[in-house]
C-alpha cells in the first residue's frame, strides 16, 4: 500500500541544488506530493521539506540512498508521524455584505485572518495541518472560491533535538538491513 | 619599501592550468573554441600537461575515458560551450553508467550574458547533470582551483565517475590571486570506505552455511584493483566465481573455478552457477539487468551478500540479505582474515558440476563459415598473437565475441562500454589506453558500423604517435541488430545493412588518414596480418577482417526472458542434468 512520508532535506544553500533533486525525483520516476524551500537559522545551508508518496519501504530506502549521493545533500531525515506539520493557504472568496460575516465567522473557527477586504471580496489566511486546512476549504467552498494558493508543507520535529544543530554530527543514513 | 611577498594576481586561465598541474594532470584530449579559448594559451605554454587534438569531442571524452581504465588515473577531456560541450555527452554518459572517472572541462560564455540564449550558449552544466557524478559552474576567477581540486577529488574517489567543470569565459580571462585550497569544502561528500565488521562476519556466516555459494564479480574490483584480494578468496574459499563483462580480467580465465562470463550473452556455466546457487556473493556488480534477465526468476534460491561502496546499489534491484559498504580492496581483505583457516562447506559436487557445463559448453569457434571467415576465429586468433595486450572494444556482436575468446589472463586490460552500449567507443578509447600506456600493445576491437562513428581519431592517432591497432570486424551490417532481427523480426532485415564491403574500403580509409591498412579474407590472411600489424610501431595500424555476415552470438538469454532459457544456439537450449549435492 502506497503511504506518504516526509523528509527534511538539509542541504548546501547553493546554486543549482534544488534542480539537482527535482531532477533526481523526475528521472528516477519519484512522485513529490509536495514541496518547500527555505533558508535556515544557518545561511549556508537550506531546508528542503519533501513529501513523497511510495509503494514500498523499498522504494523510499531508494529515494533516502540516491539523494544522499547528491554532493550538496548534507543530511536526510524522515520526520516522524508526531512532527509538527503546516501548510499555508491564501484564499479569494467571493463575499458580498450578506455572507461577508459569516465567512469571518468560520475564519476565525479556524484561526486564520482577513488580509483583504473588498466590495465583493475577501482575501483570507490560514496556517495548519493539511487536514485542518483541507476541512477549512470545505466549509468555504460553497461561498465561492475565485482564487486559491496554498504551499508546500514544512515540518519540524518535536522536542529538543536539531537537525541543523552545527554540532551535531551530521550523520549520513548508513544503509539499512531490510 | 614595496611589499613583495604577496603573490601575484593571474588569469583565470593561467590558475586553470596550475590547477590541473598540481592535481597532476599529464594530458587533456579536446578541441579549443570561443569560450574555451582563453585556457588554451596558457596551455599551450604548460611543460607538465600535454594537450592531444582531437577530431570530434566524443572522442575526446572516450580517450579520457580510455585513459582512466588503462592507467587507473582520472582522464582528462575539454570543449569549448555549446556543441562543443554537447558533443562530450555520450563519453560523459558513457562515463557515468561504467564509473569512469574523468573530468570534463567546459568553456561557458561570459556570466553577463548566460542565460540569454548568446553565440554557442548551451546549459552543459544542467544537460550533464543527471549523467555527472557531480558538477560545478565557475563564474569567478577565484574560485577556478578549488572547482578543481574537488572535482578530481569527487570523480576518482568513492564509486568514481564522471564530474563537469564549467567555466565562463570572464572567468577565464579574469585575474585573481592564486590560492590552492588547502582542504576540501565538500561536507556532504563522504564515501564510506572502510567495510563495517559486523557485516563482514555477517556475511561469512552466510558463506558457511551455503552449499551452492558463487561469487559474482563486477566492474567494482576492477576500480579498486582488488585483484589480489579476490584471487586469495578464491583460494582461501575455493567458491566458483563468474566475472561480469565490466570485470573481465578480475580473475584468470586460466582458473579452474572461473566459470565465465553471466548474461544475455554469458557463459552457460556461468549463468548456471548464478541460477542455481543457494549464495551469490556479489562483489562490486550492480544486478545489471543484461546479468540478471528476467528480474524475478534471478537465482530464485539465492540469498545474497551485496558489497558495494555505493550503498545505493545494495537492494536497488534485488534485495540483500547482507549489505556492506565499503572499498572491495578492503572488504574482500577483510572478508579473507574471517575466513582464512576456517571450516568452510563441502564445494566439490557443486564445482563438478559446474566445470562439467564449463567443458561440455565450451566453444571453439572455426576458421570459417561458408567460406568466409568467422568473426569469432579472427579475434580469437589476435588474442592468441598478441599476448597480453591491452583491448578496447566496440559494442555489438564483436563486443560479446571478445569477451568470450579473448585471453583475460591480467586484470585491468579490458576497455568496453558496458552500460551505455556506445557504439564509436573503441578507437578513441584505444587511443586514450595508448596514451597512457605507450609502452604497452593496444588493441581496439571493432565493427564495421561502430568503426564509422569515431574513425576520424585515427588522424589524432597518426599526427600524435599513438600507434594503436584497430581490426575492424567487418561483416557489413549492424551485427547485433542484425541478429535481433533474424530472431525475432521474420528476418526482416530493415536498415541494418551497411554494404561495408564495398564502401568505405577500409584500407585506404585507413591510409588516408596516415595509418597502415591492411586486409583479411582468408584464413592464412588472417595470421598473416595480424602479425604484420604486429611488427608495426611507428604508426597505427587498422587491419579489416571480412567476415560472415550470418555469424550469430551465442549463448543468448532473449530479452525479458528468464536466464533459465538461454540457448546455446538457434532453438537449442543446453542440457542441465540433475543437481545432485
Amino acid at each position: 500500500m502506497s503511504k506518504i512520508h516526509t523528509l527534511s532535506v538539509i542541504v548546501e544553500n547553493k546554486p543549482g541544488v534544488l534542480a539537482r533533486i527535482s531532477g533526481l525525483f523526475a528521472r528516477r520516476g519519484y512522485n513529490i506530493e509536495s514541496l518547500a524551500v527555505g533558508p535556515t537559522e544557518r545561511p549556508e545551508i537550506s531546508r528542503i521539506t519533501l513529501q513523497v508518496e511510495v509503494a514500498t519501504p523499498a522504494v523510499l530506502e531508494q529515494i533516502t540512498k540516491q539523494l544522499n549521493k547528491l554532493v550538496e545533500v548534507l543530511k536526510i531525515v524522515e520526520l516522524e508521524e508526531s512532527a509538527v506539520r503546516r501548510e499555508l493557504i491564501l484564499v479569494k472568496l467571493k463575499a458580498d455584505p450578506a455572507t461577508r460575516s459569516q465567512i469571518i465567522e468560520i475564519v476565525q473557527l479556524f484561526r486564520g485572518k482577513t488580509v483583504d477586504v473588498h466590495q465583493d471580496s475577501l482575501v483570507v489566511e490560514a496556517t495548519g495541518s493539511p487536514d485542518k486546512l483541507a476541512a477549512l476549504l470545505e466549509m468555504l467552498r460553497p461561498y465561492g472560491i475565485r482564487e486559491l494558493v496554498q504551499s508546500g508543507l514544512v515540518a519540524l520535529g518535536r522536542g529538543s533535538k536539531s537537525l541543523t544543530d552545527r554540532s551535531a554530527k551530521v550523520d549520513r543514513a548508513r544503509p539499512g538491513v531490510r | 619599501m614595496k611589499d613583495d611577498t604577496r603573490p601575484k594576481d593571474i588569469t583565470g586561465a593561467q590558475a586553470l592550468v596550475e590547477s590541473l598541474e598540481r592535481v597532476g594532470v599529464e594530458v587533456i584530449f579536446g578541441i579549443p573554441g570561443g569560450a574555451i579559448l582563453p585556457a588554451y594559451d596558457p596551455l599551450g605554454q604548460s611543460e607538465l600537461v600535454r594537450h592531444i587534438l582531437v577530431r570530434h569531442e566524443q572522442g575526446a571524452a572516450h580517450a579520457a575515458e580510455g585513459y582512466a581504465m588503462a592507467t587507473g588515473r582520472v582522464g582528462v577531456c575539454m570543449a569549448t560551450s555549446g556543441p562543443g560541450a554537447t558533443n562530450l555527452v555520450t563519453g560523459i554518459a558513457d562515463a557515468y553508467l561504467d564509473s569512469v572517472p574523468i573530468v570534463a572541462i567546459t568553456g561557458q560564455v561570459n556570466s553577463t550574458a548566460v542565460g540569454t540564449d548568446a553565440f554557442q550558449e548551451a546549459d552543459i552544466r544542467g544537460i550533464t547533470m543527471p549523467i555527472t557524478k557531480h558538477s560545478f559552474l565557475v563564474t569567478r576567477a577565484e574560485d577556478i582551483p578549488g572547482a578543481i581540486k574537488e572535482a578530481f577529488h569527487i570523480a576518482g574517489t568513492g564509486r568514481p565517475g564522471p564530474v563537469l567543470v564549467d567555466i565562463t569565459k570572464d572567468a577565464l580571462t579574469g585575474s585573481a590571486e592564486f590560492e590552492w585550497p588547502h582542504d576540501l569544502d565538500l561536507p556532504g561528500y563522504r564515501p564510506t570506505i572502510n567495510p563495517h565488521g559486523r557485516q563482514i562476519r555477517e556475511a561469512a556466516k552466510l558463506i558457511k552455511q551455503a552449499s551452492r555459494p558463487v561469487l559474482y564479480v563486477g566492474g567494482g574490483v576492477v576500480k579498486s584493483e582488488a585483484y589480489a584480494e579476490l584471487a586469495e578468496l578464491v583460494k582461501i574459499t575455493q567458491i566458483p566465481l563468474v566475472t561480469t563483462l565490466m570485470a573481465r580480467g578480475a580473475v584468470p580465465d586460466s582458473e579452474p573455478l572461473h566459470m565465465g562470463m553471466p548474461g544475455m550473452h554469458g557463459h552457460v556455466s556461468a549463468v548456471g552457477a548464478l541460477q542455481r546457487s543457494d549464495l551469490l556473493i556479489t562483489l562490486g556488480a550492480r544486478f545489471d539487468d543484461r546479468v540478471t534477465g528476467k528480474l524475478d526468476t534471478f537465482a530464485p534460491g539465492a540469498k545474497v551478500i551485496h558489497a558495494d561502496i555505493d550503498p545505493a546499489e545494495i537492494g536497488k534491484n534485488r534485495a540483500v540479505d547482507v549489505p556492506i559498504v565499503g572499498d572491495l580492496k578492503l572488504t574482500i581483505n577483510e572478508l579473507n582474515q574471517v575466513l582464512r583457516g576456517e571450516d568452510l562447506g563441502d564445494y566439490s559436487a557443486w564445482r563438478a558440476y559446474l566445470t562439467n557445463l564449463k567443458t561440455k559448453y565450451a566453444h571453439k569457434p572455426e576458421p570459417t563459415k561458408e567460406d568466409m571467415l568467422s568473426p569469432e576465429y579472427v579475434i580469437q586468433r589476435i588474442g592468441e598473437l598478441s599476448g597480453d595486450a591491452y583491448y578496447a572494444v566496440g559494442v555489438g556482436q564483436h563486443q560479446m565475441w571478445a569477451a568470450h575468446y579473448l585471453p583475460f589472463e591480467k586484470p585491468g586490460r579490458w576497455m568496453n562500454s558496458g552500460g551505455a552500449g556506445t557504439m564509436g567507443y573503441c578507437v578513441p578509447a584505444a587511443m586514450g589506453a595508448k596514451v597512457g600506456r605507450p609502452d604497452e600493445l593496444v588493441w581496439g576491437i571493432d565493427g564495421d558500423g561502430c568503426f564509422q562513428m569515431t574513425n576520424q581519431e585515427i588522424v589524432t592517432c597518426a599526427l600524435n604517435d599513438i600507434p594503436i591497432k584497430i581490426a575492424v570486424i567487418n561483416n557489413e551490417s549492424l551485427g547485433m541488430v542484425r541478429q535481433w532481427q533474424t530472431l525475432f523480426y521474420g528476418e526482416r532485415y530493415s536498415n541494418t545493412d551497411l554494404k561495408s564491403f564495398r564502401i568505405p574500403d577500409f584500407p585506404m580509409l585507413a591510409q588516408s588518414m596516415g595509418a597502415v591498412g591492411l586486409r583479411a579474407e582468408t584464413v592464412e590472411e588472417v595470421d598473416e596480418v595480424i602479425k604484420k600489424a604486429l611488427e608495426i610501431n611507428d604508426r597505427p595500424v587498422v587491419v579489416e577482417f571480412v567476415v560472415h555476415k550470418d555469424a550469430m552470438v551465442w549463448p543468448m538469454v532473449p530479452a525479458g526472458t528468464s536466464n533459465d532459457d538461454i540457448l546455446i544456439a538457434r532453438d537449442l537450449a543446453p542440457d542441465w542434468e540433475e543437481l545432485i549435492l
